[in-house]
């Protein structure tokens, strides 16, 4: 609209030109201006705080303990490794989270659109109430609830054999690999090969003949039985190390912490909401003739929802969930809330002992600035994927 | 004497056929699947709701002290009762509570006037646009009130004065910057798209730490802005960049038609832009606006981070008070009914719109 | 010579102001803090967001505690009047960058004197209040009789305190492993180790006793015998400002020397009548001297001060002491000739 203004000047064309090349300048000018204002005034500030700058610090040592750690890490190391630590707890935190918080979001959204008036009106008190309260209450509600809930470490239930939970957290046998143990990687490699080919083999039965195979089931068996045989054959292949009750705490296991386990479960809980929210919406909008057609063609009504509504539904949905796993992974920034360190609990803690806000700071927005390039960039591939099956 | 034909009466459905049964077995009980789902449901419930009654109404206290309180099984509303005005107000000096009330039956009165429609859109803007002015001068006092420093601001009003505040200020810069991305001028765009793209890449606690630690640190030593304004600065960034991305949405919205009649009319850019395009977005748009209010009102509760006593702030810190130790969950509990109904009713009002489909416009 | 520096800092307030967009709520200052609270008609005090005996707010939101009553002291000296203030809660995380970037005057929140602090975080440490050291607190039902036995345990601890530092230090030193769950506020740590979450709580041992007292069962919680730092608490106020910090400083050696002569609250008002032959006496008070014009105040600054608050010993009890629910021991904090380690220099 505004080229046209341009172009039905015409004679004027090269003189509003001008002008506009002007304003940019102009712009430019004051855009300039500003940031080297402020760019002196902080120089200012840092040099009348004594404040340094620069990214050196990094190397220095951090001499703070961290709870959570998935790398080794120990006070002595430096600023750097412990930011690494946090960098890598928010990343755990976020993939878990936006796992989590899409199954529950397709079971929640699907129950809502259920034939069964009871789980439908259930599933959308679950959203309408979870959507209109803010998350940082629901997660030091979970919190709190955790710690009181929970029995104290000497009464922990044992929930699985050797799993045990308390308010220590969850902890649970972790799988040690022996010896024997390559044997057990190559038959889970042929099983998934061998499930790649099967699923091939199956969709070309099922575009030649129609036949359709349980491909689910057939595919999860060609997973698991190979590796079950290889453990049951050879010796020292997978050993479990149980956790154990040690003087103050569990020993060895894996372990879940709480606040970790809190953040998980309120940020999924929230944001499972939404992403139910956008399924549900999904579903509605796949016009109503085909989920008829559908039927008509002799679908059983669990095949019309996963081989006809969804695919379509998804159409829909993709792009509203990327904003929702984005906002998920900015969420998890509120662990500092409930004691979790991730990145933003970590650099508050190294701003908090040597004032280099400004180098903290940039190095949080670009993790987020990459992590949300990343999700944008799965779900853009998710979302050709489904356009094209569209036609 | 003709015999007429009288039809006897219908013969009601058999039994089978009405009534809550039928129902239950047509909707609940009508395949295998169903019916197990059914039950699953029921015996969720039946396991949620008894003890949640319970703990929630039958077994609660309503009155009494924190003794009474630890007596019983129940949820402790006395303690919420007791504390009624730290929810409400936080700190704020008890005789000047008028004040803050004041202010909200100025806010409500306002919705409801819009709500209703009972004055011109041109009218309405402008009321809201200035709304901020009065509040602040309302809650913060001066010129001829007596000053209540922001320190002394928190609990509920501070939440609505951040929100309501964030998304009136936001809401003009939203719109310019909104305008700025889809200029021709490429310094302007590129500026727009970063700041639009750094502030959406980042979460608000960020962003609230940078208004609070960073911010004094960009101006000059000889300025200082109190720690409220730092964060409502931070919020109304926050918030104006989402909207501009709500409002891109709506200029895009717009037929293509409308501006190249305005240009025919022989209507300049700008006044294209103003008087054509910009009402017809901003009529597209309203629904999700309604929406980054709510997430607003709600996100408004992360400058507890930064030490400000907000509404969630206050209830953190009311169940800590040594007298009502323990109380967490009450606080937690009121805290959340309060925000779900604000934000429930806003959601339901947008929701009320969108089916309008046609915004009124007098 | 001085109106060139005002005309300078007001065209780059201007100026600053404009870039702000904030011109409506930017307040002034320049360059002596002194000039700036005296302008502005109160001090801009930084606290803690509440801990007992320390810095607490009532339910009514009157603040109370020792770190308290040296903001009202310093108060009473400028304005002759103790409530001169505008308490500011900070997060430990702020307590240093909130007197550096201005927002308050002085913190005087439970502070440790450190070097790095002193000299490469912008601040200046003016005297130490209260002489403390960390320690742990546990359960009674562990069993637990000293710190060194807690290897593996979990430990709630406060962030970006040296409180967090010590506790790794200490676990390098003993070869111990410490579990550490780390919480923002101490709040949220006491309240963690309450519910069970943790086995200890660590924190300056002054702060565990308080902290005792709200525990559903005091008697079940134990404070252990080691105190594994030394943490002389200090108020502080930004680096470069003499004519502030030592203002601050010898207001509250005042209170501390007051105690060993004996002035209190009660008998400030008529003692410079009663001892006219005490040289010291008459110096401190302003009957003698011109002590108060060395800090830029009226030589009645510590007659204003004793009055409001009392001594160091009246403050002491009252807060901390016999007088207090935390009732602490004297112990290192008592006066240099009763065997503690408070020893200010002479006020001459």
């Amino acid at each position: 609209m505004l080229k046209t203004t341009s172009e039905r000047l015409g004679g004027l064309f090269s003189y509003s030109n001008l002008l506009s090349c002007f304003y940019q300048t102009l712009t430019a000018g004051i855009v300039i201006a500003c940031a080297y204002y402020l760019l002196l005034a902080t120089q200012e500030n840092l040099e009348a705080r004594h404040i340094e700058s620069g990214f050196s610090f990094l190397t220095q040592e951090a001499g703070f303990p961290i709870g959570d750690s998935l790398i080794s890490y120990s006070p002595s190391d430096s600023y750097g490794r412990a930011l690494l630590v946090g960098i890598i707890n928010t990343f755990v935190a976020a993939i878990l989270c936006i796992f989590l918080a899409t199954i529950v979001g397709i079971v929640m959204g699907v129950a809502q659109v259920s034939g069964n008036p009871l789980i439908a009106r259930m599933a959308e008190v679950y959203v309408e109430v979870m959507r209109n309260i803010p998350v940082l209450l629901i997660l030091l509600f979970v919190y709190g609830v955790v710690l009181v809930g929970l029995p104290s470490v000497k009464q922990a239930i044992e929930f699985i054999p050797d799993g045990f939970l308390s308010q220590r957290g969850i902890f649970v046998p972790r799988p040690i690999a022996g010896d024997n143990f390559i044997y057990l990687m190559l038959s889970l490699g042929l099983g998934i090969i061998g499930t790649v080919f099967f699923l091939k083999w199956a969709k070309k039965t099922l575009d030649a003949t129609g036949k359709s195979y349980p491909t689910i089931w057939i595919s999860l068996a060609l997973v698991i039985i190979p590796p079950v045989i290889t453990q049951a054959v050879f010796n020292d292949v997978l050993t479990w190390e149980a956790p154990e009750l040690k003087g103050f705490n569990f020993k060895g296991g894996w372990v879940f912490r709480p606040e970790f386990a809190a953040l998980v479960f309120g940020l999924v809980l929230y944001r499972g909401a939404f992403i139910a929210e956008n399924v549900r919406s999904g579903i509605v909008s796949v016009q109503k003739g085909q989920r008829e057609a559908a039927t008509a063609l002799g679908l059983s009504s669990d095949r019309t929802m996963r081989d006809v509504v969804l695919p379509q539904a998804l159409r829909t949905v993709i792009p509203s969930t990327t904003n929702d796993y984005a906002s998920l992974v900015k969420d998890s920034s509120l662990a500092i809330a409930i004691g979790f360190p991730d990145m933003v609990s970590i650099g508050g803690t190294m701003i908090g002992q040597n004032g280099q806000a400004i180098e903290v700071i940039a190095i949080w927005m670009g993790v987020y600035l990459c992590i949300n390039l990343i999700i944008s960039l799965l779900m853009n591939i998710a979302n050709n994927k489904f356009q094209l099956v569209e036609r | 004497m003709t015999m007429v034909f009288q039809p006897s009466p219908d013969m009601p459905p058999p039994a089978s056929q009405t009534g809550l049964l039928h129902w239950v077995r047509n909707n609940l009980f009508n395949s295998f699947a169903n019916g197990l789902l059914t039950i699953i449901g029921l015996a969720i419930l039946a396991n949620i709701i008894p003890p949640l009654v319970n703990w929630l109404l039958i077994d609660a206290i309503f009155q009494g002290t924190a003794e009474t309180c630890r007596q019983g099984q129940g949820a402790c509303w006395a303690f919420v009762d007791a504390q009624i005005k730290l929810f409400l107000l936080g700190p704020y000096p008890t005789e000047l509570a008028w004040r803050p009330i004041f202010s909200a039956v100025l806010l409500f009165g306002l919705f409801i006037i819009t709500a209703r429609h009972m004055l011109k859109t041109a009218h309405l803007v402008v009321a809201w646009l200035i709304l901020p002015l009065p509040i602040y001068w309302l809650i913060g006092g001066g010129l001829g009130l007596e000053v209540v420093d922001t320190s002394e601001w928190g609990g509920l009003m501070l939440t609505l004065v951040l929100a309501v505040v964030g998304i009136l200020a936001s809401l003009p810069i939203g719109v310019l910057l909104a305008l700025g991305r889809s200029m021709q001028n490429k310094v302007i765009k590129g500026f727009c798209i970063c700041v639009i793209e750094l502030v959406r890449g980042v979460p608000l606690v960020t962003i609230l730490f940078m208004a609070t630690i960073m911010l004094p640190l960009f101006l000059p030593t000889d300025v200082e802005i109190g720690i409220l304004y730092r964060v409502q600065f931070g919020i109304i960034l926050f918030s104006s960049a989402y909207i501009a991305e709500v409002v891109r949405g709506g200029l895009q919205g717009v037929d293509k038609g409308q501006g190249e009649a305005a240009v025919a009319l022989g209507l300049n850019r700008w006044k294209t832009t103003i008087f054509i395009i910009l009402p017809q977005a901003l009529k597209i748009v309203i629904p999700p606006l309604i929406g980054r209010c709510i997430a607003l009102l709600k996100d408004t509760s992360l400058v507890v981070v930064v030490g400000l006593l907000d509404f969630l702030g206050i209830a953190k810190a009311a169940s800590q008070d040594a007298e009502w130790l323990g109380f967490d969950a009450e606080a937690f509990v009121f805290c959340a009914f309060i925000y779900w109904v604000l934000c429930f009713s806003l959601s339901r009002y947008g929701r009320s719109l969108e089916k309008r489909g046609q915004v009124g416009h007098h | 010579m001085k109106k060139l520096a005002v005309n300078k800092s007001t065209g780059k307030k201007i100026s600053g102001m404009m870039i702000a967009g904030l011109a409506l709520f930017a307040t002034q200052a320049s360059a002596g803090t002194l000039d700036d609270v005296k302008a502005r008609g109160h001090i801009n005090c930084g606290v803690s967001e509440g801990v007992p005996g320390f810095s607490n707010p009532n339910s009514d939101g009157v603040w109370s505690g020792l770190d308290v009553d040296m903001c009202r002291a310093v108060s009473a000296a400028i304005f002759g009047e103790s409530d001169k203030i505008k308490f500011v809660p900070l997060a430990s995380k702020q307590k240093i960058l909130a007197v550096v970037t201005g927002q308050v005057d002085l913190t005087s929140r439970t502070t440790t004197w450190t070097m790095k602090r002193d000299t490469k975080e912008g601040v200046d440490f003016t005297t130490i209040v209260f002489y403390d050291g960390q320690g742990f607190m546990t359960r009674k039902d562990l069993g637990v009789s000293s710190a060194k036995e807690l290897d593996g345990a979990t430990v709630c601890v406060t962030s970006g305190t040296t409180t967090e530092l010590n506790l790794a230090d200490f676990a390098r030193a003993n070869n111990l492993n410490f579990e550490p769950v780390v919480f923002e506020g101490k709040k949220e740590a006491v309240n963690a180790y309450r519910s069970g979450r943790c086995d200890a709580l660590t924190t300056d041992n002054s702060q565990l006793a308080s902290f005792r007292t709200t525990m559903p069962d005091p008697s079940a919680h134990v404070v252990l015998p080691e105190v594994i730092s030394k943490e002389p608490l200090s108020p502080l106020v930004k680096h470069g400002d003499n004519q502030w910090k030592d203002l601050v400083t010898w207001t509250i050696n005042g209170l501390i020397t007051a105690e060993e002569l004996g002035v209190t609250q009660k008998n400030v008002s008529n003692l410079a009548e009663a001892q006219r032959n005490n040289p010291t006496v008459q110096r401190m008070l302003g009957a003698s001297g011109e002590y108060g014009s060395y800090i830029g105040l009226e030589n009645n600054w510590m007659v204003n001060a004793i009055s409001a608050v009392g001594n160091y010993g009246e403050i002491f009890d009252r807060n901390l002491g016999k007088d207090s629910p935390l009732n602490l021991p004297r112990g290192t904090n008592a006066l240099w000739q009763d065997g503690g380690l408070m020893y200010v220099a002479p006020l001459r």
